[in-house]
């Protein structure tokens, strides 16, 4: 058949030659190549000692992000879960009350907010989604375990820690 | 007199014996090491600096590793197999003179086991008992599978101690002695070297060496695709790891069996134009023997990680007609060459 694309070889087999059936010239052939490769530079990186680091895209575990005055970002609005399409998220939603203004940006948060990290696929689209940017996939990974209840991710896990940031009242430099 | 004799031989016995175990213990590491250089990594190096505490590791492990013998092999000869294996190999290594004669005080030492005036028939037979350990240890398991790689193992080595033979019947007709010292001593110097007057013999040789130590590309008898192993598929702890070592023990042999026979032995180029007392040329000709063995063993791993296995009836076909009849020209070829360098020059 005629080939379209021009590129189709036609393997021949030819009876081998006298060199070829003699084995040896393809041998050292053979030898140079693997001498070769036992002087290359090896690009392993020995791990515990030295570890590489992540790409700028690399998408690990979420978090939930705070404000400058270390308040949630989050409302709850669902979107974040709408999205997903492995349907990893979900989330309930309560009513700040008065004196949380310090806690919560808006006036709605979430109270339960929990990822399965066995579905998620780590895509982004949570990422992505988000209004209030209050979610990022810029953690490490996350780690094996041994219970299928322990992939569940709440807000202990995702939440930012609170230390980063400065206190109320004070003034940033 | 008698005793300091029994000394000097008992010191020599284990010494080289020592060595050979270390030798090959260190194979096993170079190995591995040699194979992940050649495959762009670096092969164990956890334990220990440069992975050098690796074969103790492996040697501790199979040391506490559940020993089985399964219920349908043929319990005596089980055990026996490995035994055979690993004696075959140690001995192997009597006969070759590691270098020339040392003196201490009056005495001298003479750095070889033993001078037996058939030295190369005696590592003939003693290679050609090797494969008893393989057969036997095969036949007992009881399993298809071990058996299958003990009968390749047999015919193999049949096949190409064959070859092997025929080859050094040629550099025989050229050194004219079988002792393996009076050989080695004859090749002084670097123009003396048999590899000059043999090189096809040699390949002929080297390419038997492999065969017979199992190695890559004839490692039929235990290929692990095929056989799941060969003859050692039902041995597990120590004796296993006997089969192993006598394998490497038995690299280790034939290397330095090849580099006394066609490379020199202990001989190094310029060796008496150095001005040194005997001592010294007896310690370094030692290391230069020493070097060129590991020469041969690298090689050895070197070509286990370049080729493919050998297709059993390509292993027949090279071994049955293209080696002897080579090797037979070999002899013919030699026998022409001496007698018109008899009659002429």
């Amino acid at each position: 058949m005629q080939s379209l694309s021009n590129r189709k070889k036609v393997l021949e087999q030819k009876p081998m030659n006298f060199w070829e059936r003699i084995y040896l010239p393809a041998i050292f052939q053979g030898l140079s190549i693997t001498i070769k490769h036992f002087f290359k530079r090896i690009p392993t990186v020995r791990y515990p000692e030295v570890k590489r680091p992540y790409s700028k895209n690399f998408r690990g575990q979420h978090s939930l992000k705070r404000d400058e005055q270390g308040r949630e970002r989050c409302t709850a609005c669902g979107l974040c879960a709408l999205s997903c399409p492995a349907e990893a998220i979900s989330m309930i939603s309560a009513e700040r009350q008065k004196g949380e203004e310090h806690l919560y940006r808006e006036e709605k948060y979430a109270a339960v907010y929990e990822i399965n990290m066995l579905r998620c696929i780590f895509c982004g689209l949570c990422e992505e989604a988000c209004p209030k940017e209050a979610i990022y996939l810029d953690g490490e990974h996350v780690t094996a375990d041994y219970l299928r209840k322990d992939f569940i991710y709440g807000k202990d896990k995702l939440v930012e820690p609170r230390f980063d940031f400065v206190k109320e009242g004070e003034t940033t430099t | 007199m008698e005793l300091a004799f029994v000394i000097e031989k008992f010191v020599l016995v284990t010494i080289v014996f020592v060595i050979s175990l270390v030798v090959a213990m260190y194979s096993t590491l170079a190995e591995r090491k040699v194979a992940g250089f050649m495959q762009d990594r670096f092969g164990p190096d956890r334990a220990g600096p440069f992975g050098i505490l690796q074969p103790l590791c492996d040697g501790g492990k199979f040391f506490f590793k559940e020993e089985i013998i399964p219920a349908g092999a043929h319990k005596p000869l089980f055990i026996l197999g490995p035994t055979i294996a690993i004696i075959t190999a140690c001995i192997g290594s009597a006969v070759i003179p590691w270098g020339q004669s040392l003196t201490i005080g009056d005495r001298i030492i003479e750095l070889q086991v033993t001078d037996i005036n058939v030295g190369v028939l005696y590592i003939f037979g003693v290679v050609a008992l090797g494969v008893y350990g393989i057969m036997l240890g095969g036949w007992a398991s009881n399993n298809k599978f071990s058996l299958m790689g003990a009968v390749r193992a047999a015919s193999q080595s049949i096949s190409y101690e064959l070859a092997m033979g025929l080859s050094l019947i040629a550099l025989l007709m050229v050194t004219q002695s079988l002792s393996l010292r009076e050989i080695v001593a004859q090749q002084s110097g670097f123009v003396n070297w048999n590899i000059w007057v043999q090189p096809l013999g040699f390949l002929i040789f080297l390419v038997c060496a492999f065969a017979e130590c199992n190695r890559v590309p004839f490692d039929l008898p235990e290929c692990e695709t095929e056989l799941i192993g060969g003859y050692n598929v039902e041995y597990s702890s120590m004796k296993l790891g006997l089969y192993m070592f006598s394998e490497y023990i038995n690299m280790f042999v034939s290397s330095a069996l090849m580099s006394a026979l066609y490379f020199g032995g202990y001989n190094f180029p310029f060796m008496y134009d150095l001005g040194l007392s005997q001592n010294w040329i007896t310690i370094i000709g030692v290391i230069v023997f020493f070097v060129k063995i590991f020469a041969f063993i690298f090689f050895f791993m070197w070509i286990r990680w370049t080729l493919p296995r050998f297709r059993y009836d390509q292993l027949m076909n090279l071994g049955w007609k293209m080696l002897i009849p080579l090797a037979i020209a070999n002899i013919v070829l030699t026998g022409v060459i001496t007698i018109i360098k008899d009659t002429f020059f």
